[in-house]
Parts: C-alpha cells; sequence; structure tokens
C-alpha cells in the first residue's frame, strides 16, 4: 500500500482518506473490547471515565462462592466434558470421513456440520422440546449434550483440514512394520494430527463456555454457566462487577486464541517447509 | 515358463481384483464404523429433535384429550345449527372432570387462540358445572348465553381435532377458520409478517454495513506489508473470540447515556446532549455489526489476497483510472469473497436473539425473541415451533445461494 511517487493529489488525498477510515474500522473491532476493561478496575461505581481510582474491589466483588464461583465452576465442569465428547465423537468422525468415500458422504457431512448452520435459537427450541419430554431440562447431563451438538462440527472441521495435510502412506507404513490399525492409529496417526485435534478441542471448549441461548433454554439457577449469570446480571444489576466477569472472559478468549494461533502458525510452518 | 504366467495371468487379476475390493469394502466399514457413533449422537439429540419442532408446530392434542365427550360428541355434527342436548350433556361432563382433575386450564387457553374471551366462559361454566342437571343445554346457556352462539360450537368441534395448521398459518398472519377456510388475521393480531420483514431488514442494514466497513479493512489487509498482515488479522480475530456475551455487554455498558460513546462525542463536539444510543434500533445496528464483521472481512480477506496486485498495475498502466481499474477488474475478482460474507452475515443475523434482546427496545426485536418468549415464556409451544420453522425455512432457501459461492469449505474459523 505504498504510495507511487507519481501519485497525483487525489490519489494521496484518497489514500490518506481510505487509511482513517481503515484506522476507525480497526478502533470499531477492537475499540469496545478494550475500552471496557479498565473500567474493571474502578474505585467508584460508575461506568464511564474519568476513573475516580483504581481498585480491585470489583474483583474481589467477584470471588464470592454464590453466584458468580458457582457460574465459574458450572462453566468449567460443562466445558471440560463437552470438549472430551466432542473432541472424541468429532475425532473419530473426521478420520473415517477423510478414510474413504463413499455415496452418502454429502448428507452425512451435511448432518455433522449442520448445528453450525441451524441458528442458536431452533437448536436450542428443538432441544428444549425434547429434553422436556425425558427430563432433561435443568440437568447438567442435558446443558452437556446439548452443548456437545453444538461444538462438534468445529471439531469435525478443524481435524478433517488437518487430515488433508497428512500423509496416508504413513499409516500403510506402519501397517507394513506390523502394527495393528489401533496402534498405527494411536502410535502414528494421533501425534500427526494433534495440532488439529487440540485446535478443534479448544474450539469445542470456547463453544460451550460462551454458549447462552440454550443455557437459557434449559439450564435451571442450579446449572447457571458463566454467561447465563452475565446475562442476569446485565439485565438486573449493571456495576462494574459485570465489567470484571468480562475481563476475566476476554482473557480466557485472549489466550485460548493465541494458542490456536500458535498451533496454526506451527502446522503451516511445517507443511510449508 | 513365459507361456505358463501368460496363462494365469488372468486368474491373478482376478484374485487381485476381488482382493482390492474386499480391501477397499473393508476400510469403507470401518470408515462409516468410526462415523456413526457421531452420525447416532447427532440424529438422537439433534435431527429428530429439530424435526419434533415440526410435530409441536401441528400438534393438537389438548381440546381432544383433556374434552374427549364432547370432541366425540362434535365428530358428526355439521355446524349448520346449533348442536342437541347430546353435546350439551357431554360438554357439562367434560367441564365436571376435567375442572376436578385441574386440566381444563390448558384446553381453555387453547380454545382462547381461536376466539379469545373462550378461556374465561370455559372457565366459569365449569366452575359451576357441578351443580348442573339436565337438561344441560338450558343449564349451561343459563350460565353463559355465549353457549348459545353457534361460533362458538364451531371453534370447539374444530380446535377437537388431533392436528391442526392454526399456528403454522398464524406464523404468517393467516387466520384458520372453523371450516377449515383462510382467512387473512385481524389488523390488530397481525404482527408476525412484520416481525419477519424487520428480521429481514435488520440483517440487510447489518449486511451492507459490514461491507461499507469490512471491505475497506480486508483490503488493507490483503495488501498490507507482510510484517502487519499477522497484527492486522490478529485485530480481527481478537473480537471474534470474545464471547458475543461479552461484546453485547460491552455496548451495553459503552452505549449508556453517561457512558463512554457519548462521552467521546460530546468530547469531540459531535453533539450537544447525550444521544438515546441503547434501547434502540441505532444500539442493535452497532451491536450487530461489531459482532459480524469479522465474518464479512475473513471470507473477503481470504479471496483478495489470492487477486495478483499485477491487475491493478497493469490496468494503470493502459491508462485506468484508479477509480475504474477498480470496479472493472478488482471488484468483480472479489464478488466470490463479497458473496460469502455477505450470506454468512445475513444468514447469521437473521437468527440473532441475544443483541436485540439485550440492546433492543420493545420495536427492535426479531424473530428468534418470538420464538424464544413463546417457547419459555407463555409456553406456547405450538406457536414457537411453527415460527421456527418459518425462520428455519427462510434459512434453508438461502443456503443453497451460500453453498454456491462458498462451498462447504467456506466458514473460515478463524
Amino acid at each position: 500500500m505504498a504510495m507511487p511517487v507519481h501519485a497525483t493529489t487525489g490519489q494521496r488525498v484518497w489514500h490518506v482518506a481510505f487509511r482513517i477510515i481503515c484506522f476507525l474500522g480497526f478502533l470499531f473491532l477492537v475499540g469496545p473490547i478494550v475500552a471496557i476493561i479498565p473500567i474493571a478496575f474502578s474505585a467508584g461505581s460508575h461506568l464511564n471515565y474519568p476513573l475516580p481510582g483504581l481498585s480491585l474491589r470489583w474483583f474481589e466483588e467477584i470471588f464470592i462462592p454464590y453466584p458468580w464461583m458457582l457460574a465459574l465452576k458450572n462453566s468449567l465442569v460443562v466445558a471440560s466434558v463437552t470438549t472430551v465428547l466432542a473432541t472424541a465423537l468429532g475425532t473419530l468422525a473426521a478420520y473415517g470421513l477423510n478414510s474413504a468415500e463413499f455415496r452418502l458422504k454429502p448428507l452425512v457431512v451435511g448432518l455433522l456440520l449442520s448445528p453450525m448452520m441451524v441458528p442458536l435459537v431452533i437448536t436450542a427450541l428443538a432441544v428444549y422440546f425434547f429434553f422436556a419430554r425425558i427430563g432433561l431440562i435443568g440437568t447438567f447431563t442435558g446443558l452437556i449434550l446439548a452443548h456437545t451438538v453444538l461444538a462438534v462440527p468445529f471439531v469435525v472441521i478443524t481435524v478433517s483440514a488437518t487430515l488433508q495435510g497428512f500423509d496416508r502412506n504413513m499409516v500403510r507404513a506402519a501397517a507394513s512394520l506390523g502394527a495393528r490399525p489401533l496402534t498405527a492409529f494411536f502410535g502414528v496417526t494421533l501425534p500427526l494430527i494433534m495440532p488439529g485435534v487440540v485446535s478443534g478441542a479448544i474450539f469445542a471448549f470456547v463453544t460451550s463456555f460462551d454458549e447462552i441461548v440454550v443455557a437459557l433454554f434449559i439450564a435451571s439457577p442450579a446449572q447457571f454457566t458463566l454467561p447465563r449469570q452475565l446475562f442476569s446480571g446485565l439485565r438486573d444489576h449493571l456495576d462494574p462487577s459485570i465489567v470484571a466477569i468480562a475481563t476475566l472472559l476476554i482473557v480466557v478468549s485472549v489466550l485460548l486464541m493465541a494458542v490456536v494461533e500458535g498451533l496454526r502458525a506451527r502446522s503451516e510452518r511445517i507443511r510449508g517447509g | 515358463m513365459t507361456v505358463l504366467v501368460e496363462r494365469h495371468a488372468p486368474a491373478n487379476d482376478i484374485a487381485l481384483k476381488s482382493k482390492l475390493a474386499k480391501a477397499d469394502r473393508r476400510r469403507k466399514l470401518q470408515a462409516l464404523g468410526l462415523i456413526a457413533p457421531l452420525f447416532l449422537f447427532l440424529v438422537v439429540i439433534f435431527a429428530v429433535p429439530i424435526g419434533s419442532v415440526l410435530y409441536f408446530s401441528i400438534n393438537n392434542p389438548e381440546v381432544g384429550t383433556i374434552m374427549p365427550r364432547v370432541t366425540a360428541a362434535l365428530e358428526s355434527w355439521d355446524g349448520d345449527t346449533l348442536p342437541g342436548e347430546p353435546a350439551f350433556a357431554a360438554l357439562a361432563e367434560d367441564l365436571k372432570a376435567s375442572y376436578a382433575a385441574k386440566t381444563l386450564p390448558r384446553a381453555a387457553l387453547r380454545l382462547n387462540y381461536e376466539i379469545s374471551g373462550f378461556r374465561s366462559l370455559v372457565m366459569k361454566s365449569a366452575r359451576k358445572a357441578k351443580r348442573f342437571e339436565p337438561p344441560y343445554k338450558d343449564a349451561l346457556i343459563a350460565v353463559n348465553e355465549k353457549w348459545a352462539d353457534i361460533t362458538y360450537w364451531r371453534y370447539l368441534k374444530a380446535a377437537g381435532s388431533r392436528f391442526t395448521a392454526h399456528y403454522l398459518l398464524a406464523a404468517v398472519d393467516l387466520d384458520l377458520q372453523w371450516d377449515g377456510s383462510v382467512k387473512p388475521a385481524p389488523e390488530e393480531r397481525r404482527i408476525y409478517i412484520d416481525n419477519l420483514a424487520r428480521t429481514f431488514w435488520i440483517a440487510f442494514v447489518v449486511t451492507v454495513c459490514c461491507i461499507l466497513i469490512g471491505y475497506p479493512i480486508a483490503y488493507l489487509i490483503a495488501t498490507a506489508p507482510a510484517r502487519w498482515t499477522k497484527l492486522l488479522i490478529v485485530l480481527v480475530l481478537l473480537p471474534f473470540w470474545t464471547s458475543l456475551l461479552v461484546r453485547t455487554a460491552a455496548w451495553v455498558i459503552l452505549l449508556q447515556k453517561e457512558g463512554v460513546v457519548n462521552d467521546a462525542l460530546l468530547w469531540i463536539g459531535l453533539i450537544d446532549e447525550p444521544m438515546q444510543l441503547i434501547f434502540n434500533r441505532i444500539g442493535v445496528y452497532i451491536a450487530m455489526v461489531h459482532i459480524l464483521l469479522p465474518f464479512m472481512i475473513l471470507p473477503l480477506y481470504s479471496v483478495m489476497k489470492g487477486i495478483p496486485r499485477e491487475h491493478m498495475k497493469a490496468a494503470a498502466s493502459l491508462g485506468a483510472k484508479p477509480a475504474t481499474a477498480f470496479i472493472g477488474i478488482y471488484l468483480p475478482q472479489t464478488v466470490p469473497g463479497l458473496a460469502a460474507g455477505c450470506m454468512l452475515v445475513f444468514v447469521i443475523a437473521l437468527g440473532f436473539y441475544i443483541t436485540p434482546a439485550l440492546i433492543g427496545g420493545g420495536s427492535d426485536q426479531m424473530l428468534a425473541y418470538l420464538i424464544a418468549q413463546f417457547a419459555t415464556g407463555t409456553a406456547n409451544w405450538g406457536m414457537a415451533g411453527a415460527l421456527a420453522m418459518l425462520l428455519l425455512l427462510c434459512i434453508a432457501v438461502l443456503y443453497p445461494v451460500y453453498n454456491r459461492f462458498a462451498g462447504s469449505g467456506g466458514i473460515r474459523l478463524g
């Protein structure tokens, strides 16, 4: 985007204007997320600047057993179990999808990815109707099963993407050396596709950890997750403790994003190099 | 020796072929075995429940099961004249039994969807049903003379059918009449088409805003020096990874009357007094564009980075003005990314629920909000199911268009 020396005045003006537009665009993207963080460290209870002083009082306020730490515990439990389930089911299915061609494959892929395409509110409604009949409303089992449905397409996609760069001759080599299929999978395939599996697992974790719509439909207060509790907080009492929770969630997102981006960069380097 | 080999070759060939076919079959079975657990899981916890939403949108068990006697008595009634004493007797018996069993309110609520006021008619009559004596026709009409009005009987009969198109038609502002004909709903109840139109309009405005902001940003990232690319992409991915609820919460806080945005606008001097930015449409647009912008930028960027820069230079060297070169050369090449981004943003926007619910006012709510209200608020599962079917239909129509442009791998995950 460097300007050539022969640029006309009009081009220069446009060039500067374009830069300003882009700057405002990026400000719009990142600004709101960055702008709220300092409010979590405010000494006062207002939600704007200038801050009357700095303190950690709002963080102290959220480190209480009820409701926030219960919600955090619920979120971690639900997201962890969801991650294990979705990663196991998704990795196996992705491996199966990439190891053979069969006639109904597009249809099967369509079903496996469809939870990602159907609007959340419809999935939540469907699960709500279904769970109401079999008594899973207001249970951790119900919440985990529903979150696994939502998380599993991300695992299938990320693991499939890694498998496309995976050399199947490795498995043949292992087999020719006498490895059983299971041994070959755990000894050769899995370590090689691990970056994809870990990325998928993180996507699954984030999907569950951030999920709110299904939680609104089927969670009762005993299963309230962080987003669900945050939703109530936003409606009932708006104070910097909400921002403190949001800040914690942002930190978690940034950390997980860093891991996934790091893994991607690594696998690209390996593949490209 | 050679003769021998030649003679045996076809047989070997066939043996090899069948061996290969066997191995291929085994591999296929193995693959299916690996897919099966997830496939079955999704069929049970996802596909069947989605199907049952359709079932609930036509399911109509209330009156038939709670008031079985009168439903049976009206089965052969032609609806031309007021039904006779047996039907009244059956009704009196049903009212008495279901009132005692405390199941009547559900049936009364269902009848109220047909004619407003039907619920109180039924409930009031039921309270006195214990003391009814034959002839029941006179007894019921004495309680409320609406029972002499044939309209109530007609809808009582209609509501007794096992399945109904009532909800599906109501979702598009149509009223199913007792005789099966369809009329537009009365003016004051025509809210669903309005809501659908509003849902599409909001999704459309958000998509256009995403193009206007996203296109320059994607272009900047695609043409920036390599050492900047990484950082700029991270700036797009950061909001993408941040929880939707956190981003909505951020806007709830920033858009307050004494919030940061108003303070900033006052400070710059763009406005003289704080603007109302929350609980109205402006706030919904701002927050939704912010949330959906990465879905526009990422597909655009992945197309733009593949466009050689020489194209624009060649156009310029042939005398094209920058604007001409852009419209004639660059823009057409970005159409696949643009289409993918637009469809993605539009389709996701159609299903938005949380953000309008927290940032919008009463007149900014979208279809998903109505669905949630009917499901968990008023417990009208038929209406929730019908509106969900409507939303699903809209999206099912749009997806093939999306797939044409983007392919199934079009959704980049950051």
